[in-house]
């Protein structure tokens, strides 16, 4: 099965933080299949806040959103609105 | 039977964060069962019923979260963001499908499964070398706590429920903690961590409790109910003390207190030498509520309001409205009183946890302060236009930290023109005619005093930086430590250039470091010309009395005498033999002799 992804740039002047990585963490839990944030050479799970703080993204670090099933393009959408919005911030 | 019978007295030494005595019963509100996990295998019959056991005890921690969320104070509220954010992570796969996963496939417990766990994740932070992210360990590691507290249904310490006063003791405090304590209980804090920029350090202090902070095992070595004394003052606990220590610190408290009580009486008249010099005591605060303790202890104004806090402890930075609100209510409520607005200083101990660009190996030599918000104008002109905006509702002054040269207070000054047009432009109503200052705290600053005097209103000398700048030592620093004295002769002659070419010029001139908080100190701090001293508002009845018992005259003649000298220890005794018996007698009763 092909997979669908999306490179975005962290905007927001703080970070993929705590409470950015839990906005899409409650994204990614409701996809069908698993969603992947991809940096570099590292792979996280999108659905775990844990697993997204680990990749300790700063300001203008580049990720890779991925999904794998087609029906979660939507979620994939969503993910990459946030962080394109800045979460917000 | 008395525990000052059956054990021997102790005496362990921490931070004097908050000053004062208290004696009082321990009360330990500490994580106690978590050390005494312990591992068990289970029968394959037991894994469904350890599962349930686990999800039990993870439900029961959402359910506490929300209450403590629904139960924070409004003034709080801003700290149980992140509470929201522990509830999410109490379900996070990483955590809570990892040790359900460890239960089922190694068949053990639930407790050692999630201590497993735990580990892990710790180790993959640890490595981190950013301290923002590294620090988001303990975010997990307070929620671990929480679940391993139901699992293993120790009854976890309700601090809203404490019923008698006590000393709160505790390995550290958390801002979830501190909402719930009823702080009328409480007699004074003991910690493990933390130190004079900590949470509970500003609590004590704005509450006049006594605190001693960082002893490192204070929950050890001190049980439920042990009697301990808390000398905030000095720094130390003294545990199981002895009949005569008790007798000894229970006169030492009341006569403290009596010091207190009757130094406050005559706080509100002015402070005048007795040669007619008026003397301006004005406060430091953090806190918009410390306000009201700088008036109650007779304060003349705010010298100092350091505007660090509300950048600390919150994932985004303020906004213009957010701070322009804060400083609002602290103008409003001295009305014409000076209110001294310092700008952003991040620095080492102070570092703004969510902007994860500053970590550095020497932060104190680093991008703080001025040099930070130059680098980061839009940062800094959102709190330049609050501060304009505050600044038409009362006396407000601007002053800028950590200046070390004339392009950097000719920058400054050029962003709050910048800020000021914007307001004008947005037609929002502000004042940009307020008097500007920079602190004095970076030697070149001292040395360039002739220069940069021509671009400030007033010289504020901040005596922390300039001593730990001027020695080169790190405050933090115990083999060192020793060196940072106020009396050193070469502190002494900075501060003796800067106030002659301040007083010359004509520009306003004031100190805010904890030289000018000491008694001892004034009379060479007069004779240097300073007539306007701030400091935390409960040392300024203490000044105001040593100010009105001396004369500036005697204080020049000081002076002249002290410039002679060329040693610290020639320094110290010289100030001491003149001064000391009447700070010792006249101040602290015989708290003096106790230092």
């Amino acid at each position: 099965m092909d997979s669908l992804s999306r490179t975005v740039r962290i905007i927001n002047p703080l970070g993929l933080h705590a409470r950015a990585a839990a906005r899409l963490a409650a994204v990614a839990g409701r996809a069908a299949g698993p969603v992947w944030l991809i940096r570099a050479d590292e792979r996280v799970d999108a659905t775990s806040i844990i697993d997204i703080l680990t990749l300790a993204c700063l300001p203008g670090s580049v990720l890779t959103i991925e999904v794998h099933r087609p029906e979660d393009q939507a979620i994939l959408d969503q993910l990459v609105q946030l962080v394109v919005e800045g979460f917000g911030e | 039977m008395m525990s000052a019978e059956t054990f021997s007295e102790q005496r362990l030494y921490g931070i004097a964060a908050s000053p004062g005595i208290c004696i009082g019963k321990a009360y330990l509100v500490d994580r106690e069962g978590v050390q005494v996990v312990q591992k068990y295998e289970l029968r394959p019959d037991e894994v469904s019923h350890e599962i349930s056991r686990f999800k039990a005890a993870v439900k029961k921690a959402d359910d506490e979260l929300n209450v403590v969320i629904a139960n924070t104070p409004e003034e709080l509220k801003q700290n149980s963001a992140i509470l929201e954010a522990h509830k999410v992570l109490l379900k996070d796969k990483l955590l809570y499908g990892k040790v359900l996963g460890t239960i089922e496939n190694e068949r053990i417990n639930a407790e050692w499964a999630l201590k497993k766990v735990v580990a892990e994740i710790n180790a993959i932070f640890n490595q981190m070398t950013d301290s923002y992210f590294r620090e988001r360990a303990d975010d997990i590691n307070h929620v671990a706590d929480r679940i391993l507290q139901n699992l293993i249904g120790a009854q976890r310490k309700n601090i809203g429920a404490i019923d008698k006063r006590v000393i709160l003791v505790a390995r550290d405090l958390s801002p979830a903690d501190t909402s719930q304590i009823q702080l009328e209980r409480i007699k004074g804090f003991i910690t493990d961590k933390g130190g004079r920029a900590s949470h509970t350090s500003i609590i004590a202090r704005t509450l006049e409790l006594p605190a001693v902070l960082g002893l490192h095992d204070a929950t050890r070595r001190i049980g439920n109910d042990d009697i301990v004394i808390v000398d905030g003052t000095a720094g130390m606990v003294i545990l199981h003390p002895a009949e005569q220590t008790l007798l000894t610190y229970e006169e030492r408290r009341e006569r403290y207190e009596g010091y207190k009580a009757q130094i406050r009486r005559r706080s509100h008249l002015p402070a005048e030498t007795r040669d007619g010099v008026h003397v301006r005591t004005l406060g430091n605060i953090e806190l918009t509520e410390e306000v009201v303790s700088v008036l109650d202890h007779g304060g003349d104004g705010i010298g100092l309001y350091r505007t660090e806090f509300q950048y600390m402890n919150r994932k985004e930075f303020p906004d213009e409205f957010e701070l322009y609100d804060k400083y609002r209510d602290v103008v409003e409520v001295m009305g014409p009183r000076p209110v001294t607005i310092r700008t952003l200083d991040i620095n080492g101990d102070k570092a703004v946890a969510f902007a994860p660009d500053n970590y550095e190996a020497n932060p104190a030599l680093g991008l703080r302060a001025i040099r930070y918000c130059l680098k980061k104008p839009e940062i800094f002109k959102t709190q330049l236009r609050a501060i304009l905006r505050a600044a038409a509702h009362g006396n407000v002054r601007v002053l800028f930290p950590m200046i070390s040269g004339q392009e950097e207070i000719v920058a400054a000054r050029r962003l709050l023109d910048e800020a000021a047009l914007e307001l004008s432009r947005a037609k929002v109503p502000h004042n940009r005619d307020i008097p500007v200052g920079m602190m004095v705290e970076v030697p070149s600053a001292v040395i360039m005093a002739d220069v940069l005097v021509r671009h400030v209103d007033f010289f504020s000398i901040g005596t922390n930086d300039l001593i730990q700048y001027t020695m080169a030592i790190d405050r933090g620093n115990q083999d060192v430590a020793h060196l940072f004295h106020p009396l050193h002769p070469a502190l002494i002659r900075m501060v003796h250039r800067v106030t002659q070419i301040a007083l010359e010029a004509q520009i306003g001139l004031d100190m805010c470091g904890e030289m000018a908080a000491d008694p001892l100190n004034v009379p060479l701090l007069l004779g240097l010309g300073l007539t306007e001293l701030s400091m935390a508002p409960a040392s300024i009845p203490g000044i105001k009395r040593m100010v009105r018992l001396v004369s500036a005259a005697d204080g020049q003649a000081l002076l002249q005498d002290v410039l002679r000298l060329e040693k610290v220890r020639d320094v110290v005794r010289l100030v001491d033999e003149a001064y000391g018996q009447l700070v010792a007698q006249k101040v602290y009763g015989d708290m003096g002799a106790s230092k």
